[in-house]
């Protein structure tokens, strides 16, 4: 880490950014298109202060036609270019999953691995401010089940660059989810534990290597995301009562990580993992499954989940905050499993 | 615009190899086949899309591109893959699955890529727009010299990227040229049923692009209009889309009964089959003799059971070669 910069923190939306601006000055390849990723600076910010850098034909606004543009990327990818591609909200890919799925994530395979298809789609995801049920999904699994691309999820800025610098230069499409409430952006209600000291120069994260950001003896929290901030607030309550919780950011869902899962289970014994991402047929269920096919005897107690209701994402705050894991439902599902 | 009689004869030969291919591919795709058809069963199993009657949409528009133009193609692709000059040997060991095939069996015969020559092409209708006007803008940006043709049926002038693409490709002046093969026919649904436009070409006009419509699958015809928006595209002067009358000789796929045609129809395309009409043109122009058509004939011939022995002769990679290539 340059010791000049060792203690400037970013946002993750700054971090993005700068990590496009980065790889954009030095591969003429690189260019952005999406829905008010010009002027605008993106709606997230993850593109901001590039129109004036880059100009217009290499920070493209685009039509509000994500079947065409997202296709269009597949296209200028497999000639050469290396186009990010924004999805404005992971809840749109309903209009556009056939440009993503049959033909960025299976181009490659088809050709036998002749053509490159080296593309990031970034696009946000995640509610908790009453956007309603078609602005505030995660996702993770449904994209993260369909094979051929490679799935990220930061829960930082240092992360989120190093990412999004591994994302570009990856030869294969990579989905770069990022969590709104993460962004940095004031009007979306901020996590300040996303916001942390981002080396300026250019530097690499691995896609597939999930972190052990907090080590412990006793429990492992696995998340992802905004998720692994509940975790972290929630491995303090538990601290306060003499519960040392380990904690993994997985950041890769593809590849995923699972050795350090199972590294860290084989040491706690116990095991909950916290998804913003609907309960059933998701990221959670797999981490569990990683778990328990490879070495059951490790568990000390059932495994848990946190994750979101199997329901569609309700407006009201009320009842949408209710439904969104936290840290007190985490430190609750540790107690239930304490007393089974 | 005029063919030279070097391109005439051209435009010949390729239709000759890619119907010469399409007629060997149905014999040998019924092996195994009868008296039960089994899709799975067979040296070519799956679904397989003849393109028998539309090789002049094929060759009309390939005679103006180089290799270095990109093609995307529709779920019927080897009239066009020939056309554009795909390595017909690997073309067909991939038909067959095989592993000198242009991916190893992975794709099959609606997933050909030959990055050689630029081609590609998709199962889902509709998916050539995207892709091809991407390529266009890749080109664009560079600086490269090419164009893109997104080759798509007119039932993909219904699907919402049909109008995205051609939007976009306008909106940003992009060097590439929609061809839209009318064959009339969705899998058994009639263009009058699904359409609400007569001609497709029409439509260019609601996105400010020239809209141009060949009549009667008439080869030189689709080489005067693609010639003209191609040039255009090399021009720097944005996308055409161009709309072709062309028969479908054969079912969508093989085992389709076809009962959906009316009395007659199929027998009177026939009659008006490209080919035979083409040669007869050439004839009567003295580009050919008898004697000359048949040496080119054979020719063809020839090269198409050359690729099918090297299919034939060729080995499966192992199974569990399917593992590889998902990333790269």
């Amino acid at each position: 880490m340059n010791t000049a910069t060792g203690s400037r923190k970013l946002t993750i939306a700054r971090a993005m950014a700068e990590a496009t601006a980065q790889e954009m000055r030095q591969d003429p390849t690189v260019f952005v298109m999406g829905e008010d990723v010009g002027p605008l600076g993106g709606v997230f910010g993850n593109t901001r202060g590039l129109y004036d850098e880059f100009g217009a034909e290499r920070i493209r606004d685009t039509p509000i036609s994500e079947t065409a543009f997202i296709g269009a990327a597949v296209g200028a990818a497999s000639d050469g270019m290396r186009p990010i591609v924004e999805l404005m909200f992971v809840d749109f890919f309903g209009v556009c999953m056939d440009a993503i799925y049959n033909m960025m994530a299976k181009n490659t395979y088809f050709s036998g691995g002749k053509v490159k298809v080296p593309m990031v789609l970034m696009t946000s995801t995640g509610g908790g401010y009453s956007d309603g049920g078609q602005h505030s999904q995660c996702l993770y699994g449904t994209f993260a089940h369909l094979p051929g691309m490679k799935v990220v999820v930061p829960s930082n800025a240092y992360d989120a660059k190093g990412l999004m610098t591994a994302a570009i230069r990856d030869d294969n499409p990579v989905v770069f989810m990022y969590h709104k409430s993460l962004q940095g952006m004031g009007w979306l209600g901020t996590e300040k534990g996303a916001t942390v000291a981002t080396p300026e120069e250019p530097y690499t994260v691995e896609i597939g290597k999930a972190a052990v950001v907090k080590e412990g003896r006793d429990l492992t929290l696995v998340s992802l995301g905004a998720g692994v901030h509940h975790c972290l607030r929630a491995a303090k309550a538990l601290g306060e009562e003499g519960v040392d919780v380990e904690v993994v950011d997985l950041r890769s869902l593809v590849p995923l990580d699972r050795e350090t899962v199972r590294a860290s289970v084989a040491k706690t014994g116990r095991l909950i993992v916290v998804d913003e991402d609907y309960h059933s047929y998701g990221v959670s269920g797999e981490i569990i499954a990683s778990v328990a096919e490879h070495d059951p005897a490790c568990l000390k107690a059932a495994p848990r989940r946190v994750a979101y209701p199997d329901i569609p994402i309700p407006f009201a705050p009320t009842m949408e905050q209710w439904a969104l894991p936290n840290a007190d439902k985490i430190v609750d599902a540790f107690h239930q499993m304490m007393t089974q | 615009m005029q063919p030279t009689n070097d391109q005439r004869l051209w435009m010949y030969r390729q239709m000759v190899t890619s119907r010469h291919l399409e007629e060997r591919i149905e014999t040998l795709y019924m092996e195994g086949k009868t008296p039960v058809f089994n899709m799975a069963k067979g040296p070519i199993p799956g679904e397989m899309h003849l393109s028998n009657g539309q090789e002049p949409c094929a060759v009309g528009v390939c005679a103006h591109l180089n290799a270095e133009d990109i093609v995307v193609a529709t779920h019927r692709p080897h009239h066009i893959a020939v056309a554009k000059g795909v390595d017909l040997n690997a073309m067909v060991a991939e038909i067959f699955g095989k592993a000198t095939g242009l991916s190893g069996g992975r794709g099959g015969h609606m997933h050909l890529f030959d990055a050689a020559v630029n081609f590609s092409c998709s199962g889902i209708i509709g998916e050539s727009l995207g892709p091809a006007a991407g390529a266009a803008l890749s080109r664009k940006m560079q600086g490269k010299p090419g164009v893109a043709v997104a080759f798509l049926g007119e039932g993909a002038a219904n699907q919402g990227v049909f109008h995205e693409a051609l939007n976009l490709a306008a909106v940003w002046k992009l060097p590439v040229v929609f061809v839209i093969e009318d064959n009339a026919w969705g899998i058994s649904v009639a263009k009058q049923a699904s359409t609400a436009v007569p001609r497709n070409d029409v439509r260019a006009s609601g996105y400010n692009m020239p809209g141009v419509h060949v009549a009667d699958n008439d080869v030189e015809g689709v080489f005067a209009a693609a010639g003209t928006a191609i040039a255009r595209a090399r021009d720097g002067q944005g996308p055409t889309l161009i709309e072709i009358e062309t028969s479908r000789l054969a079912g969508h796929f093989m085992g389709d009964g076809e009962d959906y045609r009316p009395e007659g129809e199929k027998a009177g395309l026939q009659s008006r089959d490209p080919i035979p009409r083409y040669r007869q043109q050439l004839l009567e122009a003295g580009l050919l003799d008898e004697a000359a058509d048949t040496r080119l004939v054979g020719e063809a011939h020839e090269r198409v059971e050359a690729a099918i022995r090297f299919a034939q002769e060729s080995d499966f990679l192992p199974p569990e070669a399917a593992l590889e290539t998902v990333f790269v």
